[in-house]
């Protein structure tokens, strides 16, 4: 009973960051004009069990909780693993197929703030479609509804379309259904935030130890050293939330889900968004370039932030 | 990793609640925050209440007469003495925090059997001598000389932000031992006792208004040389030893009363009508704010107890608690309205506490290491970038 990494969570971690940086390595992120579907992907991420984490062993699954997840998908964030990977995973018990990655899941969350326009985010690749009401957890077979896709999108790794038109489709669960994976999606976002975050302080750090100006390392002068200080500090605040948040869902004797839920969202919000902008501006003019993947980051943190829930629509429910 | 508490804490949670329940309120309402002498006894007497019940130094090794608890247990300790309004360490923060912690470290037998006891018991109070009016943020350079003489040091210089000195029985003096030796090779640490001669106070009213701090001159005052912990100007390795306890647990109450306050503020906003849809967000907020705070303790605390030394996060917990606590002043008086315009209760409104704490929230940044110092310390000794000094 400790508040620490397992030993068997630290093998995980590893495993999952090494195969993110074979499989998606972030140095090539610069080549990417716009991301379509990788199968070859998804398949490794089944393979390797990422949608079955949680389902119990006598299922077929992995049975691990919440925690590895959580720590499963820092990762992923991390490396900016694109593809509908937190909707596939929430959806393991009610979908099926999605627990071995077989049925790819998208999901819109309308328990919080705005509903129009409706954007989706990977559309094209899904198979299903879960929406998140009050009223319940309802499902829309990806056939029975239409979109166009945007343009261009926000983050290129993120595929978007607009949505115009949509049944309302099959009630396949109850509210208090419809909120767990509504609680369950926070947290992982958050914890894709936290990753997120992790990597652009690593970046803004590493840059700056090596980019030399007046002589010196720019790592050297105080106003760059603590924006670098600035982004660890957010950072690991997000690391206590999230995995506050995870170790609640586990054990809910331990606290209130929800309210651990929202501020692992809001915290890890926080330091995604101002971390990847702090890594732009440690990058200087180069970080306003397409080749420096800093701004890969910044447009992920922006669509993490309006996946279930923003910061200030979950600073209204704590409020 | 998980947060479910053991069956031997939770034991220890319901009988410290179950103590708690009657003796804080048995024990009375503090006396005027001007009246020193007045919070010494009170603050002292808390300490022996403590001590009698079995509550004081719960992580001190039992041979030292604390409990030997785990740093979980101390932390339901700050959770639940701060829960139940007990009253604050007080004018026992150095002698329980730093004083005796490094005593306890690098001391001599004679030097624990005098000290470490008394302090659990509420006997002793200690003051800290560490800055001087030309070091602040670089505490090496100072310069306050101790020149041996036989067995004793002969003492000459000023010390400032001196916390209780004129209450103290005891000061933790960092002083030069030796002018020739670079800046950190010259400093030893000595135990002052606050009734020689040569030693003179005076108040230094801060910007509440009140003399919290003093001045501290020091006048040929004679400290015996078996009053140095650790050895002959190796004083600065044995301040960081305190440092280190300073930037690590001894944070863990404050979190809590963050925890409570932003509770008193949305209850505050309620009465006074300012509740309205912006001020509950920002409540919400800073409820995630400061329940991220604690989680993030508690990692970090879990971290220590494997591996023996606060983790990371120490240095992190320190810049965000004292930033959130000024911008929880901030909420503070933003929430009771024209009522913070003055400095006692008024309306039915805690214009005292809030605008008090609100106060007081502008020396977190700066003591214990001022947040630039503390980026300083993120950037060089956690990140690795390179030293600009």
């Amino acid at each position: 009973m400790s508040f620490t990494l397992r030993e068997d969570q630290k093998a995980l971690q590893q495993g999952i960051l090494d195969f993110c940086s074979n499989r998606f390595p972030r140095d090539q992120l610069g080549a990417i004009d716009a991301w379509s579907f990788d199968r070859e992907l998804w398949s490794d991420l089944k393979e390797m069990g990422v949608f079955a984490l949680q389902v119990p062993e006598e299922d077929g699954g992995l049975g691990l909780g919440m925690t590895d997840a959580a720590l499963v998908f820092v990762e992923f964030g991390r490396a900016l693993m694109p593809g509908p990977i937190v909707w596939t995973h929430i959806a393991a018990k009610h979908i099926e197929g999605a627990a071995t990655g077989e049925t790819i899941v998208g999901g819109i969350d309308l328990t919080k703030g705005q509903d129009e326009p409706l954007l989706l985010e990977n559309f094209e690749s899904l198979d299903t479609v879960l929406v998140l009401r009050e009223d319940g957890l309802w499902e829309i077979p990806k056939a029975d509804m239409s979109g166009e896709p945007v343009r261009e999108s926000l983050d290129p790794l993120t595929p978007t379309h607009l949505i115009t038109s949509m049944p309302s489709g099959d009630r396949i669960g109850d509210s208090s259904e419809s909120a767990r994976l509504a609680r369950e999606g926070t947290v992982l976002t958050a914890a894709m935030q936290l990753g997120v975050a992790e990597a652009t302080t690593e970046m803004s750090v590493a840059y700056a130890g090596t980019r030399e100006q007046f002589n010196r390392p720019i790592g050297k002068f105080q106003a760059v050293k603590h924006l670098c200080a600035d982004s660890f500090v957010r950072q690991e605040l997000a690391r206590g939330a999230v995995y506050g948040a995870a170790a609640t869902l586990e054990h809910p004797e331990v606290g209130d889900e929800n309210r651990a839920a929202s501020g692992a969202k809001i915290n890890a919000g926080e330091a995604a968004m101002k971390n990847a902008r702090t890594c732009i501006q440690v990058y200087g003019g180069m970080g306003f370039t397409w080749e420096v993947p800093a701004h890969f980051f910044l447009k992920r943190a922006w669509v993490l932030e309006n996946a279930f829930g923003t910061m200030d629509e979950h600073s209204d429910l704590l409020g | 990793m998980d947060l479910k508490i053991s069956k031997e804490d939770e034991t220890f949670r319901r009988e410290l609640q179950k103590w708690l329940a009657s003796a804080v309120s048995a024990y009375g309402s503090s006396p005027d925050r001007k009246d020193y002498q007045a919070r010494r006894e009170y603050d002292t007497g808390w300490q022996r209440n403590l001590f009698e019940a079995g509550y004081a130094g719960i992580t001190w090794p039992a041979e030292f007469g604390g409990r030997g608890l785990s740093l979980n247990q101390q932390l339901i300790y700050y959770e639940e003495t701060t829960r139940a309004k007990a009253p604050y360490v007080g004018t026992n923060f150095v002698g329980l925090l730093h004083g005796g912690p490094t005593v306890m470290v690098e001391g001599t037998a004679e030097q624990k059997e005098r000290h470490l006891g008394p302090i659990l018991r509420g006997e002793q109070v200690w003051c800290q001598g560490f800055s001087e009016p030309n070091s602040g943020s670089d505490l090496a350079s100072l310069s306050c000389r101790a020149e041996r003489d036989g067995d004793h040091y002969v003492v000459n210089g000023s010390k400032i932000w001196t916390s209780f000195a004129q209450v103290a029985d005891y000061c933790e003096l960092l002083v030069r031992t030796d002018t020739e030796a670079p800046k950190h090779k010259g400093i030893s640490w000595l135990i002052m006792p606050m009734d020689l001669p040569g030693i003179d106070i005076r108040p230094l009213p801060t910007l509440l208004g009140e003399s919290e701090f003093s001045e501290m001159f020091l006048d040929n005052v004679r400290i015996p040389v078996e009053n140095r912990v650790g050895t002959e100007n190796d004083g600065w390795r044995v301040t960081n030893v305190t440092l280190r306890f300073e930037r690590g647990t001894a944070f863990s109450g404050e979190i809590y009363e963050l925890k409570v306050w932003i509770e008193e503020i949305a209850k505050a906003a309620e009465a006074a009508g300012t509740l309205d849809a912006p001020m509950r967000r920002k409540i919400g907020r800073m409820r995630a704010e400061v329940d991220g705070l604690g989680y993030l303790l508690r990692y970090t605390i879990a971290q220590a107890g494997e591996t023996g030394v606060p983790g990371v996060g120490a240095s992190a917990i320190k810049l965000f608690m004292s930033e959130l606590k000024q911008n929880m002043g901030d909420l503070s008086m933003q929430a009771i309205g024209r009522a913070a315009l003055s400095r006692q209760d008024v309306g039915g409104l805690p214009a005292d506490e809030f605008t008090f704490e609100t106060f007081q929230s502008l020396s977190m940044t700066i003591a214990a290491g001022s947040s630039q110092i503390q980026r300083n310390i993120v950037g060089e000794r956690i990140l690795g970038l390179p030293k600009d000094r």
